[in-house]
């Protein structure tokens, strides 16, 4: 039989510079319009102009692979590698620049839940409207209303506008409509991450459900432990190619020890962020570059020790002036699992002042006690509480083996080292003691 | 689970046409659009879908006591506050339509940059919504005919003409400028201005048959001329010229093939600009 997607050398290439090569100003394109009356209207965007060659961006190259019936298929990459690009080619988004994609069957994406919601409507409305736009019918919809209401239980606000919700109903009832689709094809892009525990493990189970009835699902994701644990293949994409393709398991491995060789030979401690490739395509380059040092001010070449210290420097530009500005220092494991984050809004001292554009925030980590191994740094910004910009893994971080307790035994269960102290009481109460 | 259905995606090339058999696929989801915009239109406002009414109606005193007693405008026959208010109906659609339409996929940029689906709908949908507001208008009309003790004739069976003739000529345009916002902001700016001025180069507040033959010619190149003409000509029975019903048509269907055809080339670049 054949395979339920088809991907043949699909490439996809964005013109960097925000607005995706289109005449800043309507007088431009007016002048170009009238001096190029044809050419104004080839090319896939509103002109005809041809960036400068290092203003191109591939966002994909080259990518192909097959999805059989039944697979659940897993795509694993760090931010920019152009997961999210595969993704909107594949639901019809926007156009790959070249290649070709065969879809067979009946596809329906939950890129983000909530799509197409209206602040003003109520929920019963919504509910309609935002099962309509993601595909379904009416009659569809109404044969499944109740299992909708009844999985999101928004119970009695069904009739309450949805701008009254809270935040977490409101991803609920998103989750729940997009959860009822019951597409032939079904792409899944990180959604297991809302809502409070009790409600993922629901939607783990309702993804679960549609792989036990042999339903194809396409998952995108850098929690490998979810890959895992639901995916049976995979492919791994590195900047916008695809680096390896196999079983979900093995494809984890390949990304993960990956990571940890390039991780082996840092080259400096200054990172210089204008185009980094962790960046989101729809972010503005606002974060410049990032230096680490550790203990004494010493540069960071990537190793430290379990407790040690890190100083980060961020450099950042504000484009408009503004009070409200944060910055962030995320640190990882591989697997894409967040294990803690150092953040300005942190800083009691922190003070607010008017500020405009060439900007250095420095973060002291006065003890970063992590179990060695390797993890990795991310750096964002906010302005006005809002993310602008957002690069993952600028570094790598290396915890080393080492004598953390003074004992001679290396700590390697868990995330955290905890500081602990261990006696044996002379005090033997009775209440536990064997009849 | 064997699906029959195949899709295949490539970049596009070169001019598209519509697909009809899409379209009709997604025929609930337009009804979908057309029923939020409807509710949402009017949501927290005290008058409600009075506002369809009011807007000529205002249009109508302003115009039809302070005009016609200062610039001394004479209509065609018909009382002139009547006259004015037929006129501005179909203006009222005209010009909401317009601007509705021309921020709409815009306003959907959410939708756009997450789901497929035929992205004409959007300023399509914001369109058929306004009928709703036409209704009401018209019934205001029938109440003010009865008033100035003017009578319906045979000529209203042209009015569904008029009303399509006048749809296409909003959603042509509609398509256009919806599409163009989408690469330039510039047209939020552009369209109230340009509704505004082209107020006075349609026949809404005057008739045509007032204008002289030179400056005539210039007008009929303006698609809702005929429109509005015809619009009077079924409920008011005023005077028409067949001519300008005949160029008007042909300009609406030109402007709406070329406005579908105009949406469709940027519609692959959409999600990137948006």
């Amino acid at each position: 039989m054949a395979p339920v997607i088809e991907v043949r050398n699909v490439s996809k290439q964005y013109i960097l510079g925000g607005r995706a090569g289109a005449n800043t100003s309507f007088r431009e394109a007016i002048t170009h319009a009238l001096l190029k009356p044809f050419q104004a209207l080839r090319g896939s965007s509103a002109n005809g102009q041809t960036p400068a060659e290092d203003n191109l961006f591939w966002a994909l190259k080259d990518v192909s692979l097959d999805v059989e019936a039944g697979d659940t298929f897993a795509i694993i990459g760090s931010n920019g590698a152009g997961k999210s690009t595969l993704l909107k080619i594949l639901s019809r988004i926007t156009d790959p620049t070249e290649g070709m994609v065969k879809v067979r069957g009946r596809l329906a994406s939950l890129l983000e839940v909530g799509t197409g919601f209206h602040p003003e409507l109520t929920g019963r409305e919504n509910i309609y409207l935002n099962g309509s736009i993601l595909g379904m019918t009416k009659a569809e919809i109404e044969a499944r209303f109740n299992e909708i209401t009844a999985f999101a239980g928004i119970g009695r606000f069904l009739d309450t506008p949805v701008k009254r919700y809270s935040s977490g109903m409101f991803v609920r009832l998103a989750f729940a409509i997009a959860a009822h689709l019951d597409p032939e094809i079904l792409i899944v892009d990180e959604v297991l991450a809302v809502g409070d525990v009790a409600f993922q493990k629901k939607c783990l189970g309702k993804m679960a459900e549609a792989c036990a009835q042999a339903r194809t699902v396409i998952f995108v994701s850098h929690n490998l432990a979810v890959v895992e644990a639901l995916c049976n293949k995979a492919i791994v994409l590195n900047q916008g190619r695809v680096a390896f393709t196999g079983s979900a398991k093995d494809a984890s491995e390949f990304y993960m020890h990956t990571l940890a060789t390039e991780s082996a030979a840092p080259s400096s401690h200054i990172f210089d962020l204008h185009t980094a490739t962790g960046r989101p395509v729809k972010y503005q380059p606002q974060i410049k570059g990032l230096e680490l040092y550790t203990e004494g001010g010493k540069p960071f070449l990537g190793e430290l020790r379990p407790g040690g210290s890190l100083r980060a420097v961020i450099h950042f530009t504000l484009e408009e002036p503004c009070f409200s500005f944060d910055c962030t220092v995320a640190i990882d494991q591989p697997s894409g699992q967040r294990v803690c984050t150092a953040h300005t809004a942190y800083e009691p001292d922190r003070g607010h002042a008017e500020k405009v554009g060439e900007q250095v925030f420095v973060c002291d980590i006065e003890s970063i006690p992590l179990v060695p191994g390797d993890y990795k740094l991310s750096v964002g910004l906010d302005v006005g509480g809002r993310e602008v910009d957002w690069v993952d893994d600028v570094a790598r971080l290396r915890v080393v083996v080492s004598d953390y307790y003074g004992t001679g035994v290396v700590p390697n269960r868990g995330v955290f080292l905890l500081k602990n102290r261990w006696a044996l009481s002379e005090e033997k109460s009775a209440v536990f003691r064997e009849p | 689970m064997a699906s029959t259905y195949e899709l295949v995606i490539q970049p596009r090339k070169g001019w598209q046409g519509i697909d009809l058999r899409e379209l009709w696929h997604y025929r609930e989801l337009l009804g979908f659009l057309i029923w939020r915009d409807i509710k949402v239109r009017y949501k927290q406002t005290a008058l409600g879908g009075l506002w369809a009414v009011i807007q000529p109606f205002v249009g109508m005193i302003v115009f039809g006591v302070l005009f016609q007693r200062v610039a001394a405008i004479r209509s065609d026959g018909s009382p002139y506050p009547l006259f004015v208010f037929t006129g501005l109906v179909i203006w009222t659609f005209f010009s909401n339509g317009l601007t509705l339409s021309s921020i709409s996929l815009v306003q959907s940029e959410q939708m756009i940059r997450r789901i497929y689906f035929p992205r004409i709908l959007v300023p399509l949908g914001q369109i058929l919504a306004l009928f709703l507001d036409l209704g009401v208008s018209l019934i205001f009309l029938a109440g003010l005919m009865v008033y100035y003790g003017w009578s319906v004739s045979l000529n209203l069976l042209w009015l569904p003409v008029f009303l399509f003739g006048s749809c296409l000529v909003t959603a042509g345009l509609g398509f256009i400028l919806s599409a163009l916002y989408v690469h330039y902001r510039d047209v939020k700016y552009a369209v109230p201005f340009f509704t505004q001025m082209l107020l006075f180069l349609t026949p809404v507040l005057y008739p045509m048959e007032h204008v002289p033959g030179s400056l005539r010619f210039l007008l009929s190149i303006n698609p809702m001329a005929g429109m509005v003409e015809g619009f009077r000509y079924s409920l008011l029975g005023s005077p028409i010229s067949w001519t300008l019903v005949g160029v008007s048509f042909a300009e609406a269907i030109l402007l709406f093939a070329l406005g579908i055809f105009f949406l469709r080339r940027l519609e692959a670049s959409f999600a990137d600009v948006i």
